[in-house]
């Protein structure tokens, strides 16, 4: 287990240190982010809909479709010159690969709610407060699901000639529990009621969590083995 | 056509009756042979013989159809331990672009348990005359010296066995020089290689056995003392035709 996880932060460091490089993917999830923070702002009537009401479901939606920018490139920089055959011909097994590339998409899509969570708070005035903590473990827990199946579905759209269409239409199906239970959660917190309140969907979220990170885990191989 | 080496020790690499296919299409369609220490295969054959399939069910990047594949006596697919055995050089440099050759040799080298990473690369770079730009991002290397990084890369956990696809395509004379050195080293020290190139005085120079694929099978197969090159590159230019 232990050569599982080392490996597997190999090939993270090596994700991420691509990733650092070119920041292509990061900026675009962030600008990303930002506009969609943005247009949802101006599209809002305050008369209508409350913020507490509001800003959940905005939250989720920029994670979602930000997450995917960064999800998409997590198997693209292995189609470089064949890349993928030179870690697929090492000794690591397909389970490290996995986890690597889902270990690299997780700091990704931590990084970008860093920058998201804090321009949410500030555009729509949120009563943070006490929440913040919790918020962030809500935020964490979900990118751990998405980043699970999106990193399974960018492994098998990446040979694919519609690889950017393909990932949101195989991924999202998926996505949908994760986001109910984080947004659902998200929205008793953000309204004011007591943590033990949204108990119920963290445990879904948590459930999800391990559901999809071991399925996973366990199909990747067979989306690289022939 | 079948055909057995014995280099006195236990052979690095066992064919039998190796097939594969690919739908319908079989480009493996029974190869048999067998490479021992220090030996070194060189083999020719036109565009879609089957040479780079063979390569990559030695690599461990395709199952087998049928028959059997040993590599230092793990049957394939031998997963991980087989694995490390190998190394690969392709035409395709298998590298990252946006890192530095230092940075991808580091990375293969650690992949692989490499002992002493940093001493293994600087080693793998200088064999390979790329100390000096080692720092450089590969994106900004010419194809010639992309290729030399491929070829640090996969020698850095010193294979027992090294499988080459077209090694000199884009290298040049002094990058070929390099290889062909290297390669030698390696088969001093009892490494088997098996050499895919469409070159025949480069692959006969290295060789200890030849062989024309065509259609998935060895039409023709010789140990070093054997080879002809006259009727070496008649055979090839037949299977050329052929296809």
């Amino acid at each position: 287990m232990a050569d599982v996880l080392f490996a597997a932060w190999v090939i993270a460091r090596k994700d991420l240190a691509i990733e650092f490089r070119t920041r292509s993917a990061f900026f675009s999830a962030v600008i990303f982010a930002l506009l969609g923070l943005v247009i949802f702002y101006f599209a809002w009537d305050p008369t209508a809909v409350t913020v507490n009401d509001l800003a959940p479901g905005v939250l989720w939606v920029i994670f979602t479709f930000s997450g995917l920018l960064g999800l998409h490139r997590s198997f693209g920089v292995e189609t470089e010159d064949h890349a993928i055959d030179g870690l697929l011909a090492s000794p690591v097994s397909r389970e490290s690969i996995f986890l690597g590339k889902a270990i690299a998409n997780l700091i990704f899509v931590a990084a970008v709610q860093l920058i998201a969570i804090p321009a949410l708070v500030v555009f729509y005035n949120l009563p943070l407060g006490n929440v913040a903590i919790p918020l962030i473990a809500i935020a964490f827990l979900a990118a751990v699901g998405l980043v699970a199946v999106g990193t399974l579905f960018s492994a098998m759209a990446v040979n694919t000639r519609l690889a950017e269409l393909l990932l949101p239409m195989l991924s999202l199906p998926f996505f949908v529990p994760i986001v109910i239970a984080a947004s659902q959660s998200t929205a008793k917190l953000l309204s004011g009621r007591p943590i033990v309140e949204a108990a119920a969907w963290i445990k879904l979220l948590i459930a999800f969590d391990i559901i999809f990170v071991a399925a996973c885990t366990v199909a990747y191989p067979f989306t690289v083995d022939d | 056509m079948s055909s057995t080496i014995s280099s006195g020790g236990p052979p690095i690499v066992e064919v039998a009756e190796l097939t594969r296919a690919f739908g319908t299409r079989r480009a493996l369609a029974g190869v048999t042979f067998s490479l021992g220490r220090g030996e070194c295969l060189a083999l020719f054959g036109p565009n879609g013989a089957g040479k780079t399939t063979l390569l990559r069910v030695l690599a461990g990047l395709l199952r087998p159809s049928s028959g059997s594949a040993r590599v230092s006596g793990i049957q394939l697919p031998g997963g991980a331990l087989a694995r490390s055995r190998v190394g690969l050089i392709s035409h395709r440099t298998m590298l990252y672009e946006a890192l530095s050759p230092r940075e991808n040799v580091s990375f293969a080298a650690r992949l692989y348990g490499v002992r002493d990473v940093n001493a293994r690369v600087e080693d793998s770079l200088r064999r390979m005359s790329m100390l000096e730009r080692g720092d450089a991002p590969v994106r900004s290397l010419s194809r010639g010296m992309q290729q030399r990084v491929s070829i640090a890369r996969a020698m850095v956990h010193t294979p027992q066995l090294v499988l080459a696809d077209e090694p000199y395509s884009g290298l040049d004379d002094g990058g070929a020089r390099a290889l062909t050195s290297l390669l030698g080293e390696l088969r001093s020290a009892g490494t088997a290689i098996i050499v895919v190139t469409h070159n025949l005085a480069e692959g006969l120079s290295l060789a200890t056995h030849a062989a024309v694929m065509q259609r998935g099978r060895f039409v023709r197969y010789d140990p070093a003392d054997r080879i002809d090159a006259t009727a070496y590159s008649t055979t090839y230019r037949e299977a050329l035709a052929g296809g």
